[in-house]
């Protein structure tokens, strides 16, 4: 099992490695330089000036050297300096983090305490009634956009409760908090939990089609001991993995979800950097999601290494 | 009965039952039939066969004909859609299963009657200790604590010869080897000391040189505990140093059935003789000359069950089809007491053959 | 599932065959008979039709034009004059939706193709070539994988810039590394096969081997994940569209439709919000219900 942590971990390594490359080539490509924008909005280019920024933000050395410098500072936890807020990036970033953080928790428990038990008896009962209901509701849930179905409930709760779910920095009661993380969370878990529910529906279905599943008939087993006891052990290792797969899921929901409540988090603060050209913080940004998603992945790949036998006592 | 093999071994009661008259397991114009796109496919058409306790019964034939459905059809397992169990009957001890509720069956399943699969690799769940294994058919069927059957299975493992029976029912599928992994499944099936254990290719996915030692086991058990055996496989090597009587199925159809000399000695099927002819003999001197002993196969292939011709299935490989035999399906025939074949041209093989 | 149950006392052949569609012939036959097996299927693929043919004859569909602006008609209810009512420009919403469906499916199935192309051409060459090659185009897939798909899209518009065609190239790259890691699986497989071996021994060049003999092999897990990848595609421009990254205007797409009256007109307008919403969500359930029964009719390993 060292092995296998080792390998893996070394995996996760290049693959931060190269995401840093392809974050820092893409954000090259984008049309112009931040000093062309931060002078462009006050209309007037001095070209000594301009000169004067780009060697202070080390544009004019080349773009291995900028890399290197780039991956040196963030390494040194330092993010760079909005030039939005003219605040150093990381006073942005940080009071967002706990922010995002819940509303990602509570989305991802939504999902999985709807997702997993959901599709466990979609599968077990397949091709029954109750089976193409959910699947259908599962369907619909992938069908909708998250941005969407978050404006139908601040509709819906604005039409009968007169009451808008838009987040306060400082909410009046527990009730005012759990409802401000909850219903934001729920438009999130809606479309996950639909993910997490057909994952889980496939992978049982493929376990129940395995040999040993009719060797446990075979023993007289019944259906509840077969389904139960031998079929979800098997089942829920992949959909372990799965939660992996929903970090990456759930952030493309956090990012309308979050504008559409107008929620301050990290997730919508990419999407105003981007629509700012805040180039340095998108490009710090974009990093961070890519390391939260990678190390997630890392932890779930290990966690599945606990769980899984065979993997366990490999050597 | 509710004593466990193991438990009856260590006491060392009683000696191997000799063959009972009254058979335990007798299946009767067993058809199982399986609905697909491609049409009607008879996977188990009109076969009939009994064993007796302590008795070892043969079904031989290639892959694809039928033999492991007809042990399924017995074992009430036959994935349904697309198979069904049409018509015959299958009586444990005079007690028709076809009959029974799902309910009912599960209690014989495991208990009476258990079967072992050919791929020990897929067969056993990964992620439950052998011993959870083990143990379960013994919860399920006998009222023993979790603990008494934990015990009662390592001394199963034992009982296979498994070394240190106690670590081995800690650990999980896939720290054993093939074989071991066999002996376990054999440990499984016999746990709960079944009347009839039905064997479906139980060597083939092994190395030769476990092949035998797992077959010897599986004899030797069979002798102590008095189990009736059906042996499903497609190796006539394998018949002869285990069977007592042979069925040979081809397409779905019982073609020959003998008691093991007299089918060796004078096999009354064309598709026999020629499923003997890929048998490796020792003391014949090898064909080739190139020293690469390349066994005798029969010609063409199994018709698909979809598109049986109306006469004999094997007529189209066989050296001695007559147009009789393309026409008309030939009738099962005892040519001989207790050798029964399924051939137009039976007699002009014993004539031959003696 | 079930097993086979206690024998039944009549069995009706032609009724069980019947069910197990024994009798299809033809390829008209085995369509209908598909779309019974998969009634959700045939839903989905009617739903996709129609919104295909919606696109195509969408100038005789709509009823305004969809980019006219009309001070009188700013936020008009539906019913009336405007079927689904007008925005605060005046623009009619049924006619906007109408022709939002172009925009939707031209981006939708211009970036899936795109990307399967790319994906495919990927996966062939690295599952052909292997060594190096393979290497390192897998490290890059596993990059590309381990970006969430809308943070994804969103640089490369923003990099890219906002117009029709960067639109598409940003959705589609997504699509290469899912599409490529099963083409190259799919080639590794298919590379020792006979056939392939046999054409190796006639002298043919791997170049050709690739192209003539694994290429076509490939087709049916291509045709299944494009159907997969179609609705997340429709998903990803509408998201970014939705957030002022997308199709800019006059364009009317439906993503764009929703950000424009969102919050202010949940409460006083919400055919705004309800009508572009229902669009979107109807046209990516029709192909997730098309892609599943696709996928279930193509892959053998979820035939039971």
């Amino acid at each position: 099992m060292l092995s296998y942590i080792i390998r893996r971990f070394l995996l996760m390594i290049v693959t931060l490695f190269g995401m840093s490359v392809l974050i820092f080539l893409l954000l090259r490509l984008m049309p112009g330089n931040v000093a062309d924008i931060l002078f462009d909005a006050g209309g007037y280019i001095d070209p000594a000036e301009r000169a004067q920024i780009e060697a202070e933000l080390g544009l004019d050395q080349p773009i291995v050297v900028q890399y290197v410098n780039w991956i040196g500072s963030l390494l040194r936890g330092d993010l760079g300096y909005s030039y939005i807020t003219e605040r150093p990036a990381i006073e942005e970033i940080a009071p967002r983090i706990p922010v995002t953080a819940q509303l990602a928790l509570w989305a991802l428990v939504f999902s999985v305490v709807f997702g997993v038990p959901l599709g466990v008896i979609s599968a077990v009962r397949q091709n029954t009634a109750l089976d193409y209901v959910l699947r259908l509701i599962s369907l619909s849930g992938l069908s909708m956009p998250s941005f969407w179905l978050a404006l139908l409930i601040i509709m819906f709760t604005v039409q009968y409760f007169g009451y808008i779910p838009i987040y306060t920095a400082t909410p009046q009661s527990v009730w005012e908090s759990l409802a401000m993380y909850a219903i934001p969370a729920a438009a999130v878990g809606f479309r996950s939990s639909a993910l997490i529910m057909r994952l889980t529906r496939s992978s049982m279905l493929e376990v129940l089609r395995q040999d040993y599943i009719r060797t446990a008939r075979s023993k007289g087993a019944s259906e509840n001991a077969v389904n139960y006891h031998h079929a979800l052990r098997n089942a829920v290792l992949p959909v372990v993995t799965i939660i992996g797969i929903e970090a990456a899921f759930l952030i493309g929901g956090l990012i309308v979800t979050e504008t559409v409540f107008n929620i301050p988090g990290v997730a919508r603060f990419l999407v105003e950097s981007i629509l700012w050209r805040d180039y340095p913080i998108v490009q710090n940004l974009v990093m961070f999601i890519a390391v939260v998603v990678v190390v997630v992945n890392f932890v779930v790949d290990m966690l599945y290494a606990v769980l899984d036998p065979r993997i366990k006592y490999s050597d | 009965m509710t004593q466990t093999a193991a438990a009856r071994l260590a006491t060392g009661a009683e000696a191997a039952p000799a063959p009972a008259a009254e058979p335990v397991l007798a299946v009767e114009d067993l058809q199982t039939y399986f609905y697909t796109r491609r049409g009607l496919l008879k996977a188990v058409d009109r076969v009939s066969f009994s064993v007796g306790a302590g008795e070892t019964l043969a079904i031989v034939g290639e892959s694809g004909c039928g033999k492991s459905i007809t042990a399924l059809s017995v074992m009430r397992l036959v994935p349904s859609p697309p198979g069904r169990i049409v018509g015959g009957s299958v009586r444990l001890r005079g007690r028709d299963l076809l009959r029974l509720s799902e309910e009912e069956m599960r209690q014989i399943r495991g208990n009476e009657i258990s079967m072992i699969f050919q791929e020990p690799m897929t067969s056993l769940n990964p992620v439950l200790t052998i011993g959870n294994q083990i143990s379960e058919a013994l919860i399920l069927h006998q009222d023993v604590s979790r603990k008494a059957a934990m015990e009662r299975a390592v001394e199963m493992l034992r009982l296979v010869r498994i070394p240190e029976p106690e670590r081995r029912a800690r650990e999980y599928p896939h720290q054993l080897s093939g074989g071991m992994r066999q002996r376990a499944m054999i440990a499984m099936a016999l746990a709960c000391n079944p009347k009839v254990l039905l064997a479906d290719e139980p060597t083939t996915a092994l190395d030769v040189t476990i092949q035998a030692q797992i077959l010897e086991l599986i004899l030797e058990l069979q002798q102590r505990l008095g189990t009736a055996v059906v042996l499903i496989t497609h190796d006539l090597g394998v018949v002869a140093e285990t069977a007592q009587r042979v069925i040979v199925m081809y397409a779905g159809r019982k073609v020959e059935e003998a008691d093991v000399t007299s089918l060796f000695d004078e096999p009354l099927h064309p598709y026999t003789r020629g499923l003997m002819g890929s048998i490796p003999r020792l003391d014949m001197p090898e064909t080739g000359t190139k020293g690469a002993d390349r066994l005798q196969e029969i010609p063409g292939m199994v018709p698909p069950l979809n598109a049986l011709p109306p006469g004999c299935a094997f007529a189209p490989r066989c050296a001695m089809a007559t147009e009789k035999c393309q026409a008309e399906y030939p009738p099962y025939r005892e040519l001989r007491p207790g050798h029964w074949s399924a051939c137009w041209h039976a007699e002009r093989l014993m004539a031959g053959g003696a | 599932m079930s097993y086979a149950g206690p024998q039944a006392q009549a069995v009706d052949h032609g009724a069980e065959l019947a069910r197990a569609g024994a009798h299809v012939q033809g390829w008209g036959g085995s369509v209908l008979y598909q779309a019974r097996r998969h009634p959700l299927g045939a839903l989905g693929l009617l739903i996709v039709a129609a919104f295909v043919l919606v696109a195509l004859f969408a100038p005789f569909i709509a009823t305004h034009d969809p980019l006219a602006t009309n001070a009188a008609s700013s936020l008009a209810r539906p019913g009336g004059e405007h079927l689904l009512g007008a925005d605060f420009m005046g623009r009619d919403m049924w006619s906007r939706i109408i022709y939002g469906a172009r925009i939707s499916l031209i981006v939708g199935i211009a970036s899936t193709l795109l990307g399967c192309l790319l994906g495919v051409a990927v996966g062939l060459i690295s599952g052909f070539w292997g060594g190096w090659v393979d290497l390192v185009t897998q490290r890059v897939n596993d990059v590309l994988q381990a970006l969430p798909l809308l943070v994804l899209a969103l640089v490369m518009a923003a990099a890219l810039g906002p117009s029709l065609q960067n639109v598409i190239i940003a959705i589609s790259i997504p699509v290469i590394p899912n599409v490529a890691r099963v083409i190259r699986s799919n080639t590794l497989a298919l590379r020792e096969m006979p056939f392939v071996e046999a054409a190796r021994a006639q002298g043919m060049s791997e170049l050709r081997i690739a192209v003539l003999h694994v290429l076509p092999n490939t087709l049916a897990p291509v045709i299944v994940l494009a159907t997969a990848q179609l609705g997340s595609a429709i998903l990803t421009e509408a998201s970014l569209s939705f957030l002022g990254l997308g199709i800019p205007e006059p364009y009317p797409s439906w993503g764009r439709m929703l950000s424009e009256s969102a919050a202010e007109y949940v409460r006083t307008a919400p055919w705004l919000v309800i009508f572009p919403g229902l669009a979107i969500s109807l046209v990516i359930f029709g192909t997730n219900l098309l892609g599943d029964a696709i996928r279930d009719i193509l892959d053998p390993r979820e035939r039971s």
